[in-house]
């Protein structure tokens, strides 16, 4: 009973963090504090993910977005010079837009999600697992085996997808004045110093 | 569960983060101690020799001192960002503590897929460093974090591959039963079969903290001190925490993962190992952990700071290749049951 409540609370604190970071990402000010926005709202995904028993997932959305895509995007907003002026222009000329279609994306959303075709009549409420319920387990045999060409496939693709990012951002081999690690490693010593036996300094005559 | 049951287990949980955090602080001012010490051994100094028997209590006064001074926001900060990079950087540093294994049965969080929270926190520890130079709004503190984000973002990748081959020979996620896998003498423990890995994990470790040789994010000789240049009294010394917090983290985890954790090192020599029975496991994991921040130090004081363009060359091109090829060839061993260790 009391970790029910406990759960809702956690539900909800969770919910409107992933509500509330959203509409700072789009209203925040400064591009990196929208992009900080997008992490929280990140974290606050993974949290919910958790309580439903999902922790694969969401820690996986937490190494690979928060980890490696958000920081390269932080990366990227950081070294930006944005001007602000430019991105405010031409919000009320986009606003109808805008408005048309998130009013058409709640009508999905509902249709969708709705009471009537996402309540606990259509989806019984998940049964609890056991305590040594690995979910990362249960998750390897069904891509492994059921799943098994969607995978391979969305694999080929990302394959696909990384050698033609690569080949765009080659612009091939130009002369550039780059460092030659080969013959940085083949240097030794007898090419670099060189020992000059300086005789030592004669002793005056005169001096006392 | 009732309201009461509910509240004893919170207690025992508060209780429980208590018992962990409070060792590594103490942890931490020890290493403090240890790092000066040693690097003052190794270059034939004193060290600190003044406050306290041995100079043993300069920790506590460098504390006090840090507690009592101002801390100065620049002009032009993001305020709210200058003062949550910080504390971004040393609450990962901690919360990865809360599912290391200390002994049998001795863990605060036993989950299942411990490995993956390791990582999902070492990596949030990025976004101190990058908030921390953006927000100073300062060029050095900028170009520090700049060289730090590229660095940790490359290493992460050596890591996360080198942990997968600990997962493959495991066959589990959960740290304890990573353990426990290695159980059976100092031979099983991960460090021989996975050597390559062991070795790039080891490198990918002192890198992704930040130290000397790949502290080019602090690069004091360059550029003052790297991301935390604007940062002064205690929120400077939170910076600090992190960091050494994270070289601890790091040494455990490496002793879990490719050194047996809390097992025994006498375990499979007959004679020796009865002997030793009554040494508590903790003991032989805090030993694995203060020899691998000992050779931190080692590092520090023995290696010339890396040059940046090499520190990215090793980690994309020497590293990742590594682990990827020592990938299959832990594949293909676990999955045909290779002597002698599978």
């Amino acid at each position: 009973m009391i970790t029910n409540i406990l759960t809702q609370i956690i539900f909800y604190i969770f919910a409107l963090g992933v509500i509330g970071s959203a509409l700072m990402v789009v209203s925040a000010k400064n591009p990196v504090q929208g992009v900080l926005s997008l992490v929280l709202c990140f974290v606050a995904m993974a949290g919910i993910w958790i309580l439903l028993h999902a922790e694969f997932l969401a820690l996986i959305l937490i190494v690979v977005y928060v980890g490696a895509v958000m920081t390269l995007f932080l990366f990227v907003v950081m070294t930006l010079n944005l001007d602000r002026s430019q991105l405010k222009r031409g919000l009320v000329s986009y606003l109808p837009f805008g408005l048309i279609i998130i009013i058409f994306i709640m009508i999905m959303l509902f249709y969708v999600v709705g009471p009537a075709h996402f309540g606990l009549a259509a989806y019984a409420a998940p049964t609890a697992q056991p305590a040594n319920y690995s979910n990362v387990a249960a998750l390897g045999t069904t891509l492994y085996s059921e799943e098994v060409y969607p995978f391979e496939i969305a694999g080929a693709l990302l394959l696909v997808a990384m050698i033609a990012a690569i080949t765009l951002a080659y612009r091939g081999r130009r002369n550039r004045k780059q460092v030659k690690i080969a013959s940085q490693l083949a240097v030794c010593r007898e090419d670099r110093i060189k020992l000059i036996g300086l005789p030592s300094e004669k002793k005056h005559e005169d001096t006392p | 569960m009732n309201l009461s049951q509910a509240i004893i287990e919170l207690i025992w949980i508060v209780l429980g983060i208590i018992a962990i955090i409070v060792p590594v602080m103490i942890g931490v001012l020890a290493f403090t101690y240890a790092e000066r010490k040693v690097l003052a051994f190794m270059h034939v100094r004193i060290g600190p020799n003044r406050v306290g028997p041995f100079g043993f209590f300069q920790p506590l006064a460098d504390a006090i001192k840090l507690l009592h001074k101002e801390i100065i926001i620049p002009a032009v900060a993001d305020k709210f960002i200058f003062i949550l990079a910080p504390v971004l950087s040393i609450a990962p540093a901690l919360a990865a503590w809360a599912v290391i294994p200390f002994a049998q049965g001795w863990v605060l969080a036993n989950i299942n897929a411990g490995i993956l929270y390791v990582l999902a926190m070492t990596s949030f520890g990025a976004y101190g460093i990058l908030l921390s130079g953006w927000a100073s709004n300062s060029k050095y503190a900028l170009f520090g974090s700049l060289r730090s984000a590229a660095q940790m973002v490359a290493y992460e990748i050596a890591m996360g591959f080198a942990l997968i081959g600990v997962m493959l020979a495991a066959g589990s996620l959960n740290l304890s039963q990573i353990v426990l896998a290695q159980s059976g003498g100092i031979w099983h423990w991960y460090w021989l079969p996975l050597l390559p890995l062991f070795v790039v994990y080891l490198i990918s470790g002192v890198s992704e903290t930040n130290r000397a040789p790949f502290d080019v994010a602090e690069g004091e000789s360059e550029i003052v001190a790297g991301y935390h240049v604007e940062y002064g009294g205690m929120a400077f010394g939170v910076f600090f925490l992190a960091e050494y917090s994270n070289m601890l983290l790091i040494s455990a985890l490496v002793s879990l993962f490719f050194l047996g954790g809390w097992l025994s090192p006498l375990q499979g020599i007959p004679g020796l190992e009865t002997w030793f029975a009554w040494v508590p496991g903790v003991i032989w994991f805090l030993i694995k952990i203060i020899f691998f921040s000992f050779l931190y130090l080692w590092l520090r004081a023995t290696f010339p700071r890396y040059r940046y363009d090499q520190i990215m060359r090793l980690g994309w091109k020497v590293l990742i290749p590594i682990t990827l090829i020592w990938i299959v060839v832990v594949a293909v061993a676990a999955r045909f049951n290779l002597p002698p260790w599978w």
